[in-house]
This record gives structure tokens, sequence and C-alpha cells, in this order.
């Protein structure tokens, strides 16, 4: 698998990631499916918080705001919070994490 | 599909409809060896993995949804199974 220029990863795209909300981009002229719909910057992180990899746009699919902590979905299915509009986006922010329970027992 | 060990849960209220009722873990993909390979993922869990196991995981859109039988949901990697053994010929 090639790897993703935007998450690079060793076996490839990293599909459903964490990530932190940064900042927004505003487009009075897009898509009419784009329409309504909020496009953020988001930085990929690792359990820890720590930053993963470049920055890239996702749109939200859950309402969320700057500073969160979310994770994301890419690809075709990054699409399906609006099936069964033909939403054009490869990637969606489709949650906001409350914690992480990691295995060592810290939560972040 | 990749191998990978659970290190944790993610726990979210507020999240896509389609991924209610899920565990939704992270996963730290392994090499053959065991040593780590890449980043950390997410993957909802259709087998009832826990912490510490090593799992299988689907890494596609289409057969994640089928795993934990979601539909048209924004869901691309699922843990499948949980790994007994690695057997490698020598």
């Amino acid at each position: 698998m090639q790897a993703d220029p935007c998450l690079p990863s060793s076996f490839g795209t990293i599909k459903m990631f964490l990530a932190r909300i940064v900042g927004n981009v505003v487009a009075s002229v897009k898509d009419p499916q784009l329409a309504g719909k909020k496009i953020l910057v988001v930085q990929p992180v690792d359990p820890h918080g720590r930053d993963r990899g470049e920055k890239l746009l996702a749109l939200d699919s859950v309402g969320a705001g700057a500073g969160e902590i979310v994770y994301c979905c890419r690809g075709r299915e990054a699409s399906f919070p609006w099936h069964p509009d033909e939403v054009p986006t490869e990637a969606s922010i489709v949650a906001i994490v409350d914690r992480i329970d990691l295995e060592t027992g810290d939560s972040k | 599909m990749l191998i990978g060990r659970v290190i944790g849960e993610v726990v979210a209220t507020q999240k896509a409809p389609s991924h209610a009722g899920r565990k939704v873990l992270a996963v730290q993909p392994l090499n053959l060896d065991g040593t780590d390979r890449g980043d950390v993922i997410l993957a909802l869990d259709a087998v009832d993995a826990g912490a510490g196991d090593r799992v299988l995981v689907v890494a596609e859109g289409w057969s994640a949804m089928t795993a934990v039988g979601r539909e048209h949901a924004p869901i691309d990697m699922a843990i499948v199974g949980v790994i007994d053994a690695v057997t490698l010929a020598p």
C-alpha cells in the first residue's frame, strides 16, 4: 500500500485515527454538497495527544470545536455520515473523544 | 489485514450513530516478530477483544462495516479476530 502523504505510516494509509482540531477553512464557492458543513483543520495525534504526521482537512459530522480531540474516518466511507447524499470528502470527523483508557491504566 | 495489539479503548458519547454499541479500540499494529509497526490506529470491535489481546484487524471500509454489521457507516477498520498463535515456516 502506498504511504499516505498526509499521514505517513509504515503500512500505508491510516484510516481511523485520533486528531485534535486546530483550525477551520471557510469557502463560499464550493461543491453544493459541502454547503452547510464545517471544514476543519485536524492534527493527527497519538493516544497521548502528541502530534503524529501532517495536518489535513476533514469534514465535521458531529459538531466538533477548536482544541477538541476527535477521531476521524477516511476514504469512501468518510461520506457515509451524510448517506444517501454523495458528499465529496475523503476524511470526516465522526466522534468527539471523551477519554482514552490506555492499557497501562492511565486515562487521557 | 493487520496483526495488532489492543492498547486501550476510546470512549466517545458524541459520535456517528452507526458507531453506537460498539467499542472503539486503540490498536498498535505489529510486525510478525511482535515489534511495533507504524502508528496507533483505531478499530471498531466485532469480537469482544480486550486490552492486551493480539488481534486481527481488517483495514478496508466495506469489510469493516460488514464485520460490525453496520451498512453505509463511516467505519474503516474493524477487529475481526483474536489471535492465539502465529506460526512461520522455517
